[in-house]
């Protein structure tokens, strides 16, 4: 039976066809999620891609977070549905209360796109266990509301459990704390990133490195043996 | 009609950046003696009916829920006369 990974289209995603194309060339069959609709459509797992839903209005995922088809993702990832929140999608995420910390401003307050090296800090979370823990990779970051904030407490138990997911390498980007990329939640069935590895997952493109394709594979392999 | 002002600022010990950018605007354009800026977001509520405590439960509510996100912001509900 082939892992069905469905991909959410809030008004404003912006990554979701590359997320959809990642998910086959993973292996996996793609699902078209509607932010609108509750169903989930029986997936094995949800990617929450990135963009600027809601126009970003309020606070990046303040509103998508309250739409119907995060009622349902928030339910089934609290019972453990892989859900991998990108960019807009971490920021839904933190929004939800699925992942600790809020997202706010990058320091220097541009805009940054360019590609960004990554240390995998914890390859034992539902879409990290196809890298090694330590393994520096390399994937594309764009945005401007990167910075990850939490406090101290928050910051300490997170570091202590191992779930500082992805740490930036060769200088903060955005001036996140404790140079975070992307954290897990305890039961390392939600991970949440700033840069996207959908967008690194065919030589073809980009600077031709595949670096982000393991994050699918990973998931994928993870439902196949559960 | 009856308004009711949330305003929302970042917690004291958050970065703001734009604040910051804004202070530093600020004599350049011969205003001088602002130590410090911090933005924030006023909502302004045109509430029906009274403004009663039940009504401004439900609107601290809303503001806890969803104008601020209480992790990294502080909010105050104000009844305007």
């Amino acid at each position: 039976m082939t892992t069905r990974i469905g991909v959410v289209t809030f008004p404003g995603t912006l990554d979701d066809r590359d997320s959809l194309r990642a998910v086959r060339l993973a292996g996996a069959e793609p699902v078209s999620l509607w932010h609108r609709d509750k169903d989930l459509k029986q997936v094995d797992a949800v990617v929450l891609a990135g963009g600027f839903s809601y126009g970003d209005y309020l606070r990046a995922g303040a509103i998508s977070r309250f739409s119907p088809v995060m009622e349902t993702v928030i339910d089934q990832a609290r019972a453990g549905l892989p859900v991998l929140g990108i960019c807009n999608g971490f920021q839904i995420l933190t929004e939800s209360h699925l992942l600790p910390g809020a997202m706010l401003r990058n320091n220097h307050l541009h805009f940054i796109c360019r590609d960004q090296k990554l240390r995998v800090e914890n390859a034992e979370t539902a879409w990290t266990a196809d890298y090694e823990t330590g393994q520096e990779i390399s994937v594309p970051l764009k945005n401007i509301d990167g910075r990850y904030v939490a406090d101290e407490r928050v910051l300490d138990e997170l570091e202590a459990e191992g779930r500082v997911a992805f740490r930036y390498l060769d200088g903060n980007p955005n001036g996140s704390l404790r140079d975070i990329a992307g954290i897990t939640n305890a039961e390392g069935n939600v991970v949440g990133l700033m840069p996207h590895p959908e967008h690194a997952v065919e030589p073809l493109i980009g600077t031709g490195r595949t670096d982000g394709l393991a994050f699918f594979t990973s998931v994928i392999k993870k439902l196949v043996t559960a | 009609m009856a308004r009711v002002v949330v305003d929302v600022m970042l917690k004291p010990e958050i970065l703001d950046p734009q604040g910051q950018a804004v202070q530093r605007a600020l004599p350049r354009l011969g205003f001088d003696g602002i130590a410090d800026v911090r933005q924030g977001k006023r909502f302004e509520l045109e509430v029906e009916g009274p403004v009663d405590d039940a009504a401004l439960a439900r609107i601290h509510e809303m503001a806890e829920t969803f104008l601020a996100n209480t992790v990294i912001e502080d909010f105050v509900v104000k009844v305007e006369s």
